[in-house]
Protein backbone atom coordinates (compact mmCIF):
# COMPACT_ATOMS: atom_id res chain seq x y z
CA UNK A 1 0.00 0.00 0.00
CA UNK A 2 1.31 3.52 -0.67
CA UNK A 3 2.51 5.80 2.16
CA UNK A 4 -0.26 8.37 1.63
CA UNK A 5 -2.62 6.54 3.84
CA UNK A 6 -0.54 6.49 6.67
CA UNK A 7 -1.27 9.90 7.85
CA UNK A 8 -4.70 10.04 5.65
CA UNK A 9 -7.01 10.37 8.83
CA UNK A 10 -4.99 12.42 10.87
CA UNK A 11 -5.28 15.51 8.05
CA UNK A 12 -9.07 14.55 7.56
CA UNK A 13 -9.48 14.58 11.24
CA UNK A 14 -8.15 18.40 11.66
CA UNK A 15 -9.98 19.63 8.77
CA UNK A 16 -13.18 18.10 10.75
CA UNK A 17 -11.69 19.65 13.51
CA UNK A 18 -11.32 23.11 11.89
CA UNK A 19 -15.00 23.05 10.83
CA UNK A 20 -16.49 22.70 14.22
CA UNK A 21 -14.18 25.26 15.63
CA UNK A 22 -15.24 27.52 12.81
CA UNK A 23 -19.29 27.18 13.74
CA UNK A 24 -17.63 28.00 17.24
CA UNK A 25 -16.50 31.31 16.05
CA UNK A 26 -18.33 32.22 13.49
CA UNK A 27 -22.15 31.60 14.00
CA UNK A 28 -23.68 34.23 16.62
CA UNK A 29 -26.83 31.68 17.75
CA UNK A 30 -26.02 29.93 20.85
CA UNK A 31 -27.35 26.74 19.77
CA UNK A 32 -25.98 26.41 16.54
CA UNK A 33 -22.20 27.65 18.30
CA UNK A 34 -22.98 24.78 20.88
CA UNK A 35 -23.74 22.48 17.45
CA UNK A 36 -20.34 23.32 16.60
CA UNK A 37 -18.63 22.87 20.12
CA UNK A 38 -20.60 19.19 19.74
CA UNK A 39 -18.58 18.37 16.37
CA UNK A 40 -15.65 19.81 17.03
CA UNK A 41 -15.29 17.62 20.72
CA UNK A 42 -16.69 14.60 18.64
CA UNK A 43 -13.14 15.22 16.18
CA UNK A 44 -10.56 15.01 19.00
CA UNK A 45 -12.66 11.69 19.92
CA UNK A 46 -11.80 10.68 16.46
CA UNK A 47 -8.20 11.80 16.29
CA UNK A 48 -7.14 9.61 19.91
CA UNK A 49 -8.76 6.89 18.47
CA UNK A 50 -7.21 6.98 15.41
CA UNK A 51 -4.13 6.89 17.26
CA UNK A 52 -4.91 4.14 19.49
CA UNK A 53 -5.70 1.87 15.95
CA UNK A 54 -3.47 -1.28 15.35
CA UNK A 55 -3.65 -2.58 11.87
CA UNK A 56 -4.66 -6.06 11.92
CA UNK A 57 -5.36 -6.02 15.26
CA UNK A 58 -9.09 -6.80 17.30
CA UNK A 59 -11.30 -5.33 20.33
CA UNK A 60 -9.41 -4.80 23.43
CA UNK A 61 -11.06 -7.73 24.79
CA UNK A 62 -8.97 -10.65 26.07
CA UNK A 63 -9.75 -13.84 24.48
CA UNK A 64 -9.59 -17.05 26.75
CA UNK A 65 -6.86 -19.51 25.83
CA UNK A 66 -8.96 -22.62 25.98
CA UNK A 67 -11.64 -21.83 23.49
CA UNK A 68 -9.35 -20.08 21.24
CA UNK A 69 -6.43 -21.40 18.88
CA UNK A 70 -8.10 -24.44 18.33
CA UNK A 71 -11.37 -26.01 17.05
CA UNK A 72 -13.43 -29.22 18.78
CA UNK A 73 -11.30 -31.66 17.37
CA UNK A 74 -8.47 -30.10 18.70
CA UNK A 75 -6.70 -28.79 15.51
CA UNK A 76 -4.76 -25.46 15.66
CA UNK A 77 -6.36 -22.79 13.81
CA UNK A 78 -3.64 -20.46 13.67
CA UNK A 79 -0.04 -20.99 12.61
CA UNK A 80 2.55 -19.26 14.32
CA UNK A 81 3.72 -19.19 18.09
CA UNK A 82 0.76 -17.75 20.51
CA UNK A 83 1.40 -15.77 23.70
CA UNK A 84 0.07 -16.74 26.74
CA UNK A 85 -0.51 -15.24 30.18
CA UNK A 86 1.07 -17.45 32.99
CA UNK A 87 -1.17 -19.30 35.68
CA UNK A 88 -4.74 -21.01 35.63
CA UNK A 89 -7.95 -19.24 33.89
CA UNK A 90 -5.32 -17.37 31.46
CA UNK A 91 -6.42 -15.06 28.41
CA UNK A 92 -4.07 -14.74 25.21
CA UNK A 93 -2.23 -11.55 25.48
CA UNK A 94 -0.55 -11.31 21.95
CA UNK A 95 1.65 -8.32 20.91
CA UNK A 96 3.78 -7.49 18.05
CA UNK A 97 5.12 -10.67 16.40
CA UNK A 98 2.42 -13.09 17.08
CA UNK A 99 -0.79 -14.01 15.33
CA UNK A 100 -3.00 -11.91 17.72
CA UNK A 101 -2.81 -8.20 18.30
CA UNK A 102 -5.12 -5.84 20.32
CA UNK A 103 -5.51 -2.17 19.87
CA UNK A 104 -4.47 0.02 22.34
CA UNK A 105 -7.49 0.25 25.21
CA UNK A 106 -5.44 3.48 27.29
CA UNK A 107 -7.40 5.83 24.30
CA UNK A 108 -10.16 4.01 24.74
CA UNK A 109 -10.74 4.82 28.35
CA UNK A 110 -10.03 8.40 28.10
CA UNK A 111 -12.45 8.66 25.63
CA UNK A 112 -15.06 7.37 26.72
CA UNK A 113 -15.07 9.32 30.17
CA UNK A 114 -14.80 12.49 27.98
CA UNK A 115 -17.83 11.52 26.19
CA UNK A 116 -20.17 11.14 28.98
CA UNK A 117 -18.48 14.33 30.39
CA UNK A 118 -18.90 16.22 27.26
CA UNK A 119 -23.05 15.31 27.33
CA UNK A 120 -22.73 16.84 30.93
CA UNK A 121 -21.02 20.08 29.59
CA UNK A 122 -23.60 20.44 26.98
CA UNK A 123 -26.30 20.28 29.28
CA UNK A 124 -25.59 23.18 31.07
CA UNK A 125 -24.88 24.85 28.25
CA UNK A 126 -28.06 24.53 27.10
CA UNK A 127 -29.96 25.18 30.38
CA UNK A 128 -28.18 28.76 30.73
CA UNK A 129 -29.12 29.66 26.62
CA UNK A 130 -32.60 28.25 27.76
CA UNK A 131 -32.31 31.15 30.38
CA UNK A 132 -30.60 33.54 28.24
CA UNK A 133 -33.91 33.54 25.93
CA UNK A 134 -36.46 33.67 28.88
CA UNK A 135 -34.32 37.07 30.10
CA UNK A 136 -33.22 38.33 26.91
CA UNK A 137 -36.18 36.83 24.05
CA UNK A 138 -33.13 35.93 21.92
CA UNK A 139 -30.21 33.90 20.99
CA UNK A 140 -28.55 35.53 19.11
CA UNK A 141 -25.20 37.06 20.39
CA UNK A 142 -25.27 40.86 18.58
CA UNK A 143 -29.25 41.00 20.14
CA UNK A 144 -27.79 40.01 23.51
CA UNK A 145 -25.40 42.57 23.61
CA UNK A 146 -27.38 45.22 21.75
CA UNK A 147 -29.69 44.37 24.48
CA UNK A 148 -26.82 45.42 27.11
CA UNK A 149 -25.59 48.37 25.09
CA UNK A 150 -29.23 49.60 26.63
CA UNK A 151 -28.46 49.44 30.10
CA UNK A 152 -24.93 49.48 29.90
CA UNK A 153 -24.05 46.43 31.95
CA UNK A 154 -20.34 46.55 30.91
CA UNK A 155 -19.70 49.61 32.61
CA UNK A 156 -18.46 51.63 29.75
CA UNK A 157 -20.73 54.20 28.92
CA UNK A 158 -20.14 56.05 31.84
CA UNK B 1 -62.13 4.75 8.70
CA UNK B 2 -63.84 8.83 10.11
CA UNK B 3 -66.22 8.63 12.97
CA UNK B 4 -68.79 11.09 12.09
CA UNK B 5 -69.24 11.95 16.03
CA UNK B 6 -65.66 12.90 16.95
CA UNK B 7 -64.28 14.79 13.54
CA UNK B 8 -64.95 18.25 15.10
CA UNK B 9 -61.59 17.93 17.27
CA UNK B 10 -60.40 14.88 15.76
CA UNK B 11 -60.05 14.17 11.86
CA UNK B 12 -59.35 10.97 12.27
CA UNK B 13 -61.93 10.75 14.97
CA UNK B 14 -58.73 8.61 16.91
CA UNK B 15 -55.81 8.99 18.22
CA UNK B 16 -53.58 9.77 15.94
CA UNK B 17 -50.29 7.76 17.70
CA UNK B 18 -51.42 4.85 18.80
CA UNK B 19 -49.35 2.99 16.29
CA UNK B 20 -46.64 4.41 18.12
CA UNK B 21 -48.01 3.86 21.88
CA UNK B 22 -48.40 0.18 20.85
CA UNK B 23 -45.42 -0.42 19.21
CA UNK B 24 -43.20 1.61 22.18
CA UNK B 25 -45.48 -0.02 25.09
CA UNK B 26 -43.44 -3.26 23.75
CA UNK B 27 -40.28 -1.73 23.12
CA UNK B 28 -39.85 0.14 26.50
CA UNK B 29 -39.12 -2.68 28.71
CA UNK B 30 -37.07 -4.43 25.96
CA UNK B 31 -34.94 -1.28 26.26
CA UNK B 32 -34.72 -1.58 30.02
CA UNK B 33 -33.46 -5.09 29.64
CA UNK B 34 -31.15 -4.13 27.25
CA UNK B 35 -29.89 -1.61 30.17
CA UNK B 36 -29.30 -4.37 32.79
CA UNK B 37 -27.52 -6.98 30.06
CA UNK B 38 -25.03 -4.38 28.96
CA UNK B 39 -24.31 -2.99 32.41
CA UNK B 40 -24.03 -6.56 34.32
CA UNK B 41 -22.09 -8.17 31.00
CA UNK B 42 -19.87 -5.22 31.05
CA UNK B 43 -17.02 -7.00 32.51
CA UNK B 44 -16.93 -10.14 29.42
CA UNK B 45 -17.93 -7.36 26.42
CA UNK B 46 -18.46 -4.02 25.49
CA UNK B 47 -20.74 -2.18 28.06
CA UNK B 48 -20.57 -1.03 31.44
CA UNK B 49 -22.00 1.47 33.62
CA UNK B 50 -22.44 4.77 31.80
CA UNK B 51 -23.78 2.84 28.43
CA UNK B 52 -26.38 0.99 30.98
CA UNK B 53 -27.14 4.51 32.83
CA UNK B 54 -28.02 6.24 29.81
CA UNK B 55 -30.07 3.13 27.93
CA UNK B 56 -32.09 3.06 31.31
CA UNK B 57 -32.24 6.69 31.24
CA UNK B 58 -33.35 6.56 27.28
CA UNK B 59 -36.38 4.13 28.15
CA UNK B 60 -38.05 6.66 30.64
CA UNK B 61 -37.19 9.80 27.75
CA UNK B 62 -39.08 7.47 25.35
CA UNK B 63 -41.77 7.01 27.55
CA UNK B 64 -42.12 10.63 27.94
CA UNK B 65 -42.02 11.52 24.53
CA UNK B 66 -44.94 8.92 23.66
CA UNK B 67 -47.35 9.07 26.38
CA UNK B 68 -46.33 12.39 27.50
CA UNK B 69 -44.21 14.12 30.81
CA UNK B 70 -47.10 13.72 33.39
CA UNK B 71 -47.29 10.13 32.80
CA UNK B 72 -43.37 9.85 32.73
CA UNK B 73 -43.41 11.51 36.49
CA UNK B 74 -46.09 9.06 37.49
CA UNK B 75 -44.34 6.05 36.46
CA UNK B 76 -40.36 7.50 37.59
CA UNK B 77 -41.46 9.96 40.34
CA UNK B 78 -38.97 13.18 40.64
CA UNK B 79 -38.31 12.49 44.42
CA UNK B 80 -36.20 9.59 43.02
CA UNK B 81 -34.03 11.77 40.97
CA UNK B 82 -32.74 13.57 44.00
CA UNK B 83 -31.79 10.45 46.01
CA UNK B 84 -30.51 8.14 42.92
CA UNK B 85 -27.69 11.46 41.82
CA UNK B 86 -26.51 11.44 45.79
CA UNK B 87 -26.56 7.34 45.99
CA UNK B 88 -24.74 7.04 43.05
CA UNK B 89 -21.77 9.18 43.96
CA UNK B 90 -21.90 7.72 47.42
CA UNK B 91 -21.46 4.31 46.37
CA UNK B 92 -18.58 4.75 44.39
CA UNK B 93 -16.63 6.73 46.78
CA UNK B 94 -18.03 4.58 49.59
CA UNK B 95 -16.60 1.37 47.86
CA UNK B 96 -13.36 3.30 48.19
CA UNK B 97 -14.01 3.62 51.61
CA UNK B 98 -14.80 0.30 52.63
CA UNK B 99 -11.35 -0.30 51.27
CA UNK B 100 -9.76 1.94 53.40
CA UNK B 101 -11.31 0.48 56.59
CA UNK B 102 -10.24 -3.29 54.79
CA UNK B 103 -6.83 -2.35 54.87
CA UNK B 104 -6.35 -0.96 51.30
CA UNK B 105 -5.87 2.14 49.52
CA UNK B 106 -8.77 4.17 48.35
CA UNK B 107 -10.47 2.23 45.91
CA UNK B 108 -8.22 -0.66 45.72
CA UNK B 109 -10.88 -3.61 45.35
CA UNK B 110 -8.41 -6.17 46.15
CA UNK B 111 -9.65 -6.37 49.81
CA UNK B 112 -12.96 -6.74 49.35
CA UNK B 113 -12.25 -10.68 49.02
CA UNK B 114 -9.81 -13.31 49.94
CA UNK B 115 -8.28 -13.85 46.68
CA UNK B 116 -7.12 -10.34 44.92
CA UNK B 117 -8.55 -10.87 41.46
CA UNK B 118 -12.22 -11.83 42.85
CA UNK B 119 -11.86 -8.90 45.34
CA UNK B 120 -11.33 -6.78 41.85
CA UNK B 121 -14.30 -8.25 40.34
CA UNK B 122 -16.65 -7.15 43.32
CA UNK B 123 -15.17 -3.58 43.26
CA UNK B 124 -15.72 -3.27 39.43
CA UNK B 125 -19.66 -4.57 40.15
CA UNK B 126 -19.97 -1.99 42.47
CA UNK B 127 -19.16 0.86 41.46
CA UNK B 128 -20.62 0.06 37.80
CA UNK B 129 -23.98 -0.10 39.90
CA UNK B 130 -23.09 3.46 41.40
CA UNK B 131 -22.04 4.83 38.03
CA UNK B 132 -25.58 3.35 36.39
CA UNK B 133 -27.44 4.91 39.42
CA UNK B 134 -26.13 8.47 39.20
CA UNK B 135 -25.97 8.49 35.08
CA UNK B 136 -29.64 7.44 34.82
CA UNK B 137 -31.15 9.94 37.09
CA UNK B 138 -28.41 12.78 36.21
CA UNK B 139 -29.85 12.05 32.57
CA UNK B 140 -33.49 12.00 33.39
CA UNK B 141 -33.12 14.79 35.99
CA UNK B 142 -31.99 16.82 33.02
CA UNK B 143 -34.87 15.74 30.33
CA UNK B 144 -37.48 16.69 33.17
CA UNK B 145 -35.72 20.17 33.77
CA UNK B 146 -36.42 20.91 30.12
CA UNK B 147 -38.97 19.02 29.15
CA UNK B 148 -40.94 20.39 32.41
CA UNK B 149 -40.24 24.27 31.47
CA UNK B 150 -41.49 23.74 27.82
CA UNK B 151 -44.78 25.31 26.70
CA UNK B 152 -47.38 22.77 25.12
CA UNK B 153 -46.31 21.87 21.73
CA UNK B 154 -49.08 20.86 18.88
CA UNK B 155 -48.64 18.63 15.71
CA UNK B 156 -48.79 21.15 13.75
CA UNK B 157 -45.73 23.21 15.27
CA UNK B 158 -43.29 21.39 13.16
CA UNK C 1 -9.63 -17.20 10.17
CA UNK C 2 -6.44 -17.71 9.65
CA UNK C 3 -6.61 -16.27 6.71
CA UNK C 4 -7.33 -12.84 7.73
CA UNK C 5 -4.46 -13.27 10.30
CA UNK C 6 -1.80 -13.81 7.75
CA UNK C 7 -3.03 -11.39 5.56
CA UNK C 8 -2.69 -8.85 8.50
CA UNK C 9 0.55 -9.83 9.43
CA UNK C 10 2.00 -9.53 5.57
CA UNK C 11 0.57 -6.27 4.47
CA UNK C 12 0.90 -2.90 6.27
CA UNK C 13 -2.22 -1.96 5.59
CA UNK C 14 -5.93 -4.06 4.77
CA UNK C 15 -7.00 -2.21 1.82
CA UNK C 16 -11.06 -2.74 2.76
CA UNK C 17 -10.32 -0.76 6.26
CA UNK C 18 -9.03 2.16 4.19
CA UNK C 19 -11.54 2.19 1.58
CA UNK C 20 -14.49 2.12 4.81
CA UNK C 21 -12.27 4.76 6.59
CA UNK C 22 -12.64 6.86 2.89
CA UNK C 23 -16.17 6.74 2.91
CA UNK C 24 -16.63 7.32 6.57
CA UNK C 25 -14.23 9.88 7.14
CA UNK C 26 -16.15 11.81 3.56
CA UNK C 27 -19.55 11.43 5.03
CA UNK C 28 -18.72 13.11 8.12
CA UNK C 29 -16.67 15.95 6.07
CA UNK C 30 -19.87 16.35 3.92
CA UNK C 31 -21.87 16.30 6.88
CA UNK C 32 -19.82 19.11 8.76
CA UNK C 33 -19.85 21.57 6.21
CA UNK C 34 -23.67 20.98 5.56
CA UNK C 35 -23.86 22.09 9.68
CA UNK C 36 -21.82 25.03 8.78
CA UNK C 37 -24.33 26.69 6.11
CA UNK C 38 -27.36 25.36 7.19
CA UNK C 39 -29.58 28.28 8.97
CA UNK C 40 -32.41 25.97 10.84
CA UNK C 41 -31.50 25.04 14.02
CA UNK C 42 -33.53 21.49 13.73
CA UNK C 43 -31.74 20.92 10.62
CA UNK C 44 -28.64 21.57 12.91
CA UNK C 45 -29.60 19.81 15.68
CA UNK C 46 -30.62 16.63 13.79
CA UNK C 47 -27.26 16.98 11.90
CA UNK C 48 -25.39 16.94 15.07
CA UNK C 49 -27.05 13.43 15.93
CA UNK C 50 -25.92 11.96 12.39
CA UNK C 51 -22.07 12.92 12.81
CA UNK C 52 -22.41 11.72 16.09
CA UNK C 53 -23.62 8.25 14.48
CA UNK C 54 -21.25 8.33 11.67
CA UNK C 55 -17.88 8.43 13.79
CA UNK C 56 -19.83 5.96 15.94
CA UNK C 57 -19.57 3.98 12.90
CA UNK C 58 -15.97 4.64 12.40
CA UNK C 59 -15.25 3.94 15.67
CA UNK C 60 -16.16 0.35 15.50
CA UNK C 61 -13.94 0.61 12.51
CA UNK C 62 -10.87 1.28 14.51
CA UNK C 63 -11.76 -1.27 17.27
CA UNK C 64 -13.06 1.15 19.75
CA UNK C 65 -16.32 -1.09 20.43
CA UNK C 66 -16.87 0.36 23.99
CA UNK C 67 -16.30 3.94 22.67
CA UNK C 68 -18.36 3.79 19.46
CA UNK C 69 -21.65 2.00 21.83
CA UNK C 70 -21.35 5.04 24.14
CA UNK C 71 -20.98 7.62 21.37
CA UNK C 72 -23.81 5.79 19.82
CA UNK C 73 -26.19 5.83 23.14
CA UNK C 74 -25.21 9.23 24.08
CA UNK C 75 -24.14 11.24 21.30
CA UNK C 76 -26.48 10.50 19.14
CA UNK C 77 -29.16 9.74 21.34
CA UNK C 78 -29.27 11.77 24.41
CA UNK C 79 -27.65 14.64 23.58
CA UNK C 80 -30.02 14.95 20.63
CA UNK C 81 -32.85 14.67 22.38
CA UNK C 82 -31.78 17.24 24.50
CA UNK C 83 -30.60 19.93 22.14
CA UNK C 84 -33.94 19.49 20.61
CA UNK C 85 -35.97 20.22 23.90
CA UNK C 86 -33.04 23.27 24.14
CA UNK C 87 -34.18 23.91 20.91
CA UNK C 88 -37.87 23.80 21.48
CA UNK C 89 -37.40 26.98 24.22
CA UNK C 90 -35.13 29.04 22.10
CA UNK C 91 -35.21 29.15 18.42
CA UNK C 92 -36.01 27.71 15.16
CA UNK C 93 -33.91 29.93 12.73
CA UNK C 94 -30.42 31.43 13.23
CA UNK C 95 -29.62 35.15 11.75
CA UNK C 96 -26.98 34.90 8.55
CA UNK C 97 -24.03 36.58 9.90
CA UNK C 98 -23.06 38.95 7.27
CA UNK C 99 -19.55 37.84 5.23
CA UNK C 100 -17.32 40.61 6.66
CA UNK C 101 -17.87 39.42 10.25
CA UNK C 102 -16.29 36.28 9.19
CA UNK C 103 -12.54 36.78 8.25
CA UNK C 104 -11.58 36.69 11.62
CA UNK C 105 -13.25 33.34 12.56
CA UNK C 106 -11.58 31.84 9.24
CA UNK C 107 -8.10 33.55 9.46
CA UNK C 108 -8.00 32.14 13.06
CA UNK C 109 -9.34 28.62 12.38
CA UNK C 110 -7.16 28.27 9.01
CA UNK C 111 -4.49 29.28 11.09
CA UNK C 112 -4.48 26.88 13.81
CA UNK C 113 -5.28 24.21 11.17
CA UNK C 114 -1.92 24.99 9.05
CA UNK C 115 -0.09 24.78 12.28
CA UNK C 116 -2.03 21.42 13.65
CA UNK C 117 -1.37 19.82 9.57
CA UNK C 118 2.38 20.87 10.29
CA UNK C 119 2.63 19.04 13.26
CA UNK C 120 0.86 16.05 11.48
CA UNK C 121 4.25 14.96 9.53
CA UNK C 122 5.55 13.70 12.95
CA UNK C 123 2.50 11.84 14.26
CA UNK C 124 2.97 7.89 14.07
CA UNK C 125 1.85 6.48 11.48
CA UNK C 126 -1.64 5.05 11.04
CA UNK C 127 -1.96 1.32 12.80
CA UNK C 128 1.80 1.22 13.96
CA UNK C 129 2.11 -1.27 16.74
CA UNK C 130 6.08 -0.04 17.77
CA UNK C 131 4.72 3.67 18.08
CA UNK C 132 4.98 4.71 21.51
CA UNK C 133 1.38 5.32 21.96
CA UNK C 134 0.66 1.85 21.35
CA UNK C 135 3.80 0.10 22.89
CA UNK C 136 3.93 0.96 26.62
CA UNK C 137 1.76 1.72 29.15
CA UNK C 138 -1.29 0.72 26.93
CA UNK C 139 -0.24 -2.67 26.46
CA UNK C 140 0.84 -3.23 29.98
CA UNK C 141 -2.34 -2.48 31.00
CA UNK C 142 -3.38 -5.58 28.84
CA UNK C 143 -0.87 -7.66 30.29
CA UNK C 144 -1.59 -6.57 33.93
CA UNK C 145 -5.48 -6.95 33.49
CA UNK C 146 -5.34 -10.87 31.90
CA UNK C 147 -2.94 -11.29 35.71
CA UNK C 148 -4.70 -9.15 38.40
CA UNK C 149 -8.15 -8.23 37.64
CA UNK C 150 -9.17 -11.43 35.08
CA UNK C 151 -12.14 -10.31 33.63
CA UNK C 152 -11.60 -9.99 29.56
CA UNK C 153 -13.04 -6.51 28.72
CA UNK C 154 -9.72 -4.51 29.64
CA UNK C 155 -11.58 -1.18 28.95
CA UNK C 156 -13.79 -2.20 31.68
CA UNK C 157 -10.56 -2.88 34.05
CA UNK C 158 -8.79 0.31 33.04
CA UNK C 159 -11.93 2.53 33.76
CA UNK C 160 -13.30 0.62 37.19
CA UNK C 161 -9.79 -0.57 38.75
CA UNK C 162 -6.58 0.90 37.13
CA UNK C 163 -8.35 4.57 36.55
CA UNK C 164 -10.91 4.10 39.13
CA UNK C 165 -9.61 8.02 41.10
CA UNK C 166 -10.26 9.65 37.16
CA UNK C 167 -13.84 7.88 36.57
CA UNK C 168 -15.01 8.58 40.82
CA UNK C 169 -14.08 12.48 39.40
CA UNK C 170 -16.13 11.76 35.92
CA UNK C 171 -19.07 10.87 38.49
CA UNK C 172 -19.00 13.83 40.13
CA UNK C 173 -18.92 15.60 37.22
CA UNK C 174 -21.81 14.45 36.10
CA UNK C 175 -23.67 14.92 39.61
CA UNK C 176 -22.74 18.30 39.47
CA UNK C 177 -23.88 19.44 35.92
CA UNK C 178 -27.60 17.50 36.80
CA UNK C 179 -27.01 19.56 39.64
CA UNK C 180 -26.31 22.25 37.81
CA UNK C 181 -29.09 22.01 35.59
CA UNK C 182 -31.44 21.72 38.06
CA UNK C 183 -30.83 24.85 39.76
CA UNK C 184 -31.12 26.98 36.65
CA UNK C 185 -33.70 25.29 35.93
CA UNK C 186 -35.85 23.39 38.04
CA UNK C 187 -36.71 20.22 38.44
CA UNK C 188 -40.20 20.79 37.41
CA UNK C 189 -39.51 23.77 34.95
CA UNK C 190 -39.93 26.10 38.05
CA UNK C 191 -36.88 27.61 39.08
CA UNK C 192 -36.94 31.07 37.73
CA UNK C 193 -37.15 34.87 40.14
CA UNK C 194 -33.61 36.24 39.66
CA UNK C 195 -32.21 39.49 40.82
CA UNK C 196 -28.72 40.90 39.31
CA UNK C 197 -26.84 44.37 40.40
CA UNK C 198 -24.98 45.35 37.50
CA UNK C 199 -22.93 48.51 37.75
CA UNK C 200 -25.94 49.10 41.30
CA UNK C 201 -28.45 48.91 38.81
CA UNK C 202 -31.46 46.99 40.12
CA UNK C 203 -32.34 44.60 37.72
CA UNK C 204 -34.92 41.33 37.99
CA UNK C 205 -37.23 39.58 35.90
CA UNK C 206 -39.55 42.28 35.54
CA UNK C 207 -36.84 44.93 34.49
CA UNK C 208 -34.54 43.06 32.40
CA UNK C 209 -32.93 44.36 29.18
CA UNK C 210 -35.74 42.19 27.16
CA UNK C 211 -38.39 44.38 28.77
CA UNK C 212 -36.85 46.88 26.50
CA UNK C 213 -37.01 44.56 23.70
CA UNK C 214 -41.13 43.52 24.04
CA UNK C 215 -43.90 45.30 25.29
CA UNK C 216 -45.49 41.56 25.52
CA UNK C 217 -43.64 40.83 29.02
CA UNK C 218 -46.32 42.93 31.30
CA UNK C 219 -48.80 41.68 30.04
CA UNK C 220 -47.36 37.87 30.33
CA UNK C 221 -45.98 38.39 33.62
CA UNK C 222 -49.57 37.90 35.86
CA UNK C 223 -49.73 34.19 34.46
CA UNK C 224 -46.40 33.32 35.10
CA UNK C 225 -46.17 33.83 38.57
CA UNK C 226 -49.27 31.98 38.61
CA UNK C 227 -47.73 29.18 36.93
CA UNK C 228 -45.09 29.17 39.52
Amino acid sequence: MPDIFSHFNYVVVIVLMMTGLYTVFASRNLIKKLAGLSVFQTSVFLLYITIGKVTGGQPPILIKDKSYGVDDEGQALLDGVVQVAAGKDSYIIGGPGTDILYSNPLPHVLILTAIVVGVATLSIGLALTVRIREVYETIEEDEIEAADFVYNLEGTAD
Amino acid sequence: MSDPQNTSDNPLGRDPHVLLRVISKFLIPLIALFAFYVQFHGDYGPGGGFQAGVILAASVILYALVFGLAEAKRAFPPRLIRYGMTLGVLLYGGTGVVNFILGGEFLNYSTLASDAATGQHYGILAIELGVLTTVTTVMIAIFYAFGSRQPETSDEDW
Amino acid sequence: MSLIFAAAADVPFVPPLILIDIFLLSILVVVAVAIVRMRSLFGVVMLQGVYSLVSAAWFVTLDAVDVAFTEAAVGAGVSTVLMLSAMLLADRKSTPVPMRRQFGALAVVVLAGAAMLYAVGDMPAFGDVNSPANAYVGMDFMAKTAEEIKIPNVVTAVLGSYRGYDTFGEVVVIFSAGLGVLLLLGLNGNSGGWVARPNGQMLNDHSAPSAALSDSNVAEDPQAEDAQ
